[in-house]
C-alpha cells in the first residue's frame, strides 16, 4: 500500500438514521450552489458543526447513514466540506451510490464506533485496517472502479476522463 | 453451495461461477428506463460527461408517464429536450402516451426474465415480478450507462418471505405486500433482495406479483424477485427453458426467511403519512372519504379493473371515485370488457393511462383535511396534493367497496 492510501484524521461521532435532510435540509436546496449550502450541512442535529469540521476530519456514524430521499447533493455537503470519509454501521442504498458517484469515500464497519469518542485521531489504510491507539479493525478494500471514480472526483468527472482518454487514443 | 434468484442472475451476467452478498461487480445493463421527469437532467450528465453516442440505442426506452398530458407550461420543456435527446441519438423505444413506465417495461417486453434493468424511477423494482433484477438509480448514473452499458453493484443478501395457502376472499396481493412492509419497516429492506416463494404467489397472476414486486422499495428493498413461471412465459413472450434456471436453490444463503399462512392475512391499509403504518381495515371502518383512487403502477391494471366493475355494478359511488389505467393496452381491454362502462355508470371519473393522480401532478389532486382512499404505493405528506391530505393505501377491492359509501368499509369477496 502506498501513503496516499493512509491517511489520520480527526473524528466527529454521529447516531444511527442520519437522514438526507439532516444532511442538508430541503429549504436550503434551492441555493445556487453547494458552496452556499455547506454552511448548513446537519443544521437540523448540530447547527454549529459545519463550523467546526477540518479538512481531512473523519465521520464515525451509527446505521442506515443517508436513509431518505434520493438527493445528490447529500454527499455533496459532506464533500464540500472537505470530509475525508464516513464510516458507518450502514448506508441507505442510494446515498451509497450518489457518494460514490460524487467521490466521497465511504467504509462500513461496525466496531469502530464501540472505542472512538469525538476529537479521537484515527488512521485508516484504504482496503485494509482502521487504527485507533494500536487497536486495528478490518475494513473490505472497494474494487479498483469504484477507487477509480472516487479518485476522479465522481462519476461525471471519471466519465470526462474515460471519454478524454478514448479521444486520445 | 446455492444461489439466491439474485445471486444466479448477477453470476450469469458477469459469467462467473460464484458471488457472494457484499462483493461489488460490474454488470452489463440489459436495459434501461428514463421517463419524463429526468430526461433533461440524464441529457445535460450524459453531454457533460463527453460522451457522443448511446452505447445501445436498442436499449434505451424512454417513457413520458408523469406530465402526460402536461397540465403546466414548464411540463412541456421535458417532452422537448426528451424529443430532441430522441432525434440526436437515434432512439426507438419512446412512448409518449402509452401508459405508465413501469407498466409497460414489462408489457411491451422490454424487461424479461433474467435480465438486469436500470430505471431512473424507485418504482422500478417492479420487473422483479417476471424474475427480472431490476432496481432505481439516480440521473448521473443513468447518463453513465448511456455511454458505457455498465453498471456496478453490490451484490445483495436476500430476505426469502415464503407465503402459503390460500389468501381469503377478500384479501389481495396489495394486503400482502402492505402487511410485509408493515412487518419489515420502512428501512427493513434497506440494500437487500427480496425473493418471494410459496403456494399463494405460485396461484397468483403476473399482474397480481406486480403489485408486490412494485411497493418492495417501500420496505427500502434494492430488488424483488419471483420465479418465473408458465404464467410469466406466456405474459413475457419467452419459454420455460429460457427460465428454467431462475430459482433460488434449496441450500442458498438467505440472510433471514419470513413465512405467512395466507389464511390468516385480512385487508388492511396503509394509513397517513408512513407505507409502514399498516392497520387492518376492520380498524378503519367508517372514516369518512373524499375521494377513492384505483390506478397506478400498483393497482391500475385489468385484474383490478374488472374488480372494481364487480363491486361496483349497479351501484352508485358516494364520493369522488377516480380510475386511471395503467396503460393504453389496458385501457382498451377494459373497454373490451365492459369494465369501463360499468364505472362510469357507477359514477367514476375516468382519465387517460398515466402516472395521474399517483403522482399529485393532475387527476384529482386534494387539499388540506381531505381524505382518499388510493391503490397507489405512496401516501407521504403532499404526495397527491397539499401537505395536509390524508392518504389511505388499499387494495381495488377495498377502494372500490368504500366509495360506494363514501367511507372505508371492509371489502366485498372478490372470489
Amino acid at each position: 500500500m502506498s501513503d496516499t492510501n493512509t491517511f489520520t484524521g480527526k473524528v466527529w461521532v454521529l447516531g444511527d438514521d442520519i437522514d438526507t435532510d439532516i444532511i442538508i435540509p430541503t429549504e436550503y436546496l434551492a441555493l445556487p450552489s453547494v458552496e452556499d449550502m455547506k454552511q448548513y450541512g446537519f443544521s437540523p442535529l448540530r447547527p454549529e458543526l459545519a463550523g467546526q469540521i477540518q479538512e481531512g476530519d473523519i465521520i464515525v456514524a451509527g446505521k442506515n447513514f443517508g436513509c431518505g430521499s434520493s438527493r445528490e447533493q447529500a454527499p455533496e455537503i459532506i464533500k464540500a466540506l472537505k470530509v475525508k470519509c464516513v464510516i458507518a454501521k450502514s448506508y441507505a442504498r442510494i446515498f451509497f451510490r450518489n457518494s460514490i458517484n460524487n467521490g466521497l469515500l465511504l467504509i462500513e464497519n461496525s466496531e469502530i464506533q464501540d472505542v472512538v469518542k469525538e476529537g479521537d485521531e484515527i488512521t485508516v489504510t484504504m482496503g485494509e485496517s482502521i487504527e485507533k491507539d494500536g487497536q486495528i479493525f478490518p475494513i473490505a478494500s472497494l474494487p479498483d472502479n469504484l477507487m477509480d471514480i472516487i479518485n476522479a472526483g465522481g462519476l461525471v468527472k471519471a466519465m470526462q476522463k474515460r471519454n478524454g482518454i478514448l479521444q486520445e487514443g | 453451495m446455492g444461489y439466491t434468484l439474485i445471486e444466479k442472475i448477477i453470476k450469469k451476467n458477469i459469467g462467473t461461477d460464484h458471488v457472494e452478498p457484499g462483493q461489488i461487480v460490474t454488470v452489463n445493463v440489459d436495459r434501461v428506463m428514463i421517463h419524463d421527469i429526468f430526461i433533461p437532467f440524464v441529457a445535460d450528465k450524459f453531454e457533460e460527461m463527453g460522451f457522443q453516442k448511446l452505447w445501445d440505442p436498442d436499449k434505451v426506452v424512454l417513457i413520458y408517464d408523469h406530465l402526460v398530458p402536461a397540465s403546466a407550461v414548464e411540463d412541456i420543456r421535458h417532452f422537448k429536450i426528451g424529443d430532441a435527446f430522441v432525434e440526436k441519438y437515434g432512439l426507438t423505444h419512446v412512448h409518449r402516451s402509452d401508459g405508465i413506465c413501469h407498466q409497460l417495461m414489462t408489457e411491451a417486453g422490454y424487461a424479461k426474465p433474467g435480465d438486469i434493468v436500470f430505471g431512473t424511477d424507485s418504482h422500478t423494482t417492479t420487473y422483479g415480478c417476471v424474475g427480472c433484477f431490476s432496481s432505481g438509480i439516480g440521473y448521473t448514473e443513468m447518463a453513465s450507462i448511456l455511454g458505457t452499458g455498465e453498471l456496478w453493484i453490490r451484490v445483495p443478501e436476500t430476505i426469502k418471505v415464503v407465503i402459503d395457502g390460500e389468501l381469503p376472499p377478500n384479501v389481495t396481493a396489495k394486503d400482502v405486500i402492505l402487511r410485509l412492509i408493515g412487518d419489515l419497516r420502512a428501512d427493513g429492506a434497506t440494500y437487500k433482495a427480496l425473493e418471494i416463494t410459496g403456494s399463494t404467489v405460485d396461484a397468483m397472476s403476473v399482474a397480481s406479483r406486480m403489485t408486490i414486486s412494485n411497493m418492495a422499495i417501500e420496505a427500502g428493498a434494492k430488488a424483488c424477485l419471483f420465479r418465473p413461471d408458465e404464467k410469466t412465459c406466456e405474459y413475457s413472450q419467452v419459454s420455460l427453458s429460457d427460465v428454467d434456471w431462475l430459482y433460488g436453490d434449496e441450500d442458498a444463503s438467505y440472510c433471514k426467511v419470513i413465512q405467512y399462512r395466507a389464511e390468516e392475512l385480512v385487508p388492511v391499509c396503509a394509513c397517513p403519512s408512513q407505507v409502514d403504518n399498516i392497520h387492518p381495515v376492520a380498524e378503519l371502518i367508517g372514516t369518512t372519504l373524499d375521494q377513492v383512487f384505483i390506478g397506478s403502477c400498483t393497482n391500475g391494471r385489468l385484474e383490478d379493473l374488472a374488480v372494481a366493475a364487480r363491486i361496483l355494478e349497479g351501484k352508485t359511488v358516494a364520493c369522488k371515485l377516480i380510475v386511471t389505467p395503467a396503460s393504453r393496452k389496458i385501457y382498451l381491454e377494459a373497454i373490451e370488457a365492459g369494465y369501463m362502462k360499468t364505472l362510469a355508470a357507477a359514477g367514476a371519473i375516468i382519465t387517460q393511462p398515466g402516472c395521474g393522480l399517483c403522482c399529485g401532478r393532475a387527476g384529482g389532486i386534494l387539499c388540506d383535511g381531505e381524505k382518499v382512499l388510493a391503490t397507489n404505493n405512496r401516501n407521504f405528506l403532499g404526495r397527491m396534493g397539499t401537505s395536509k391530505v390524508g392518504i389511505y393505501l388499499g387494495s381495488p377491492a377495498t377502494a372500490a367497496t368504500s366509495a360506494i359509501y363514501g367511507k372505508i368499509t371492509m371489502p366485498e369477496n372478490i372470489r
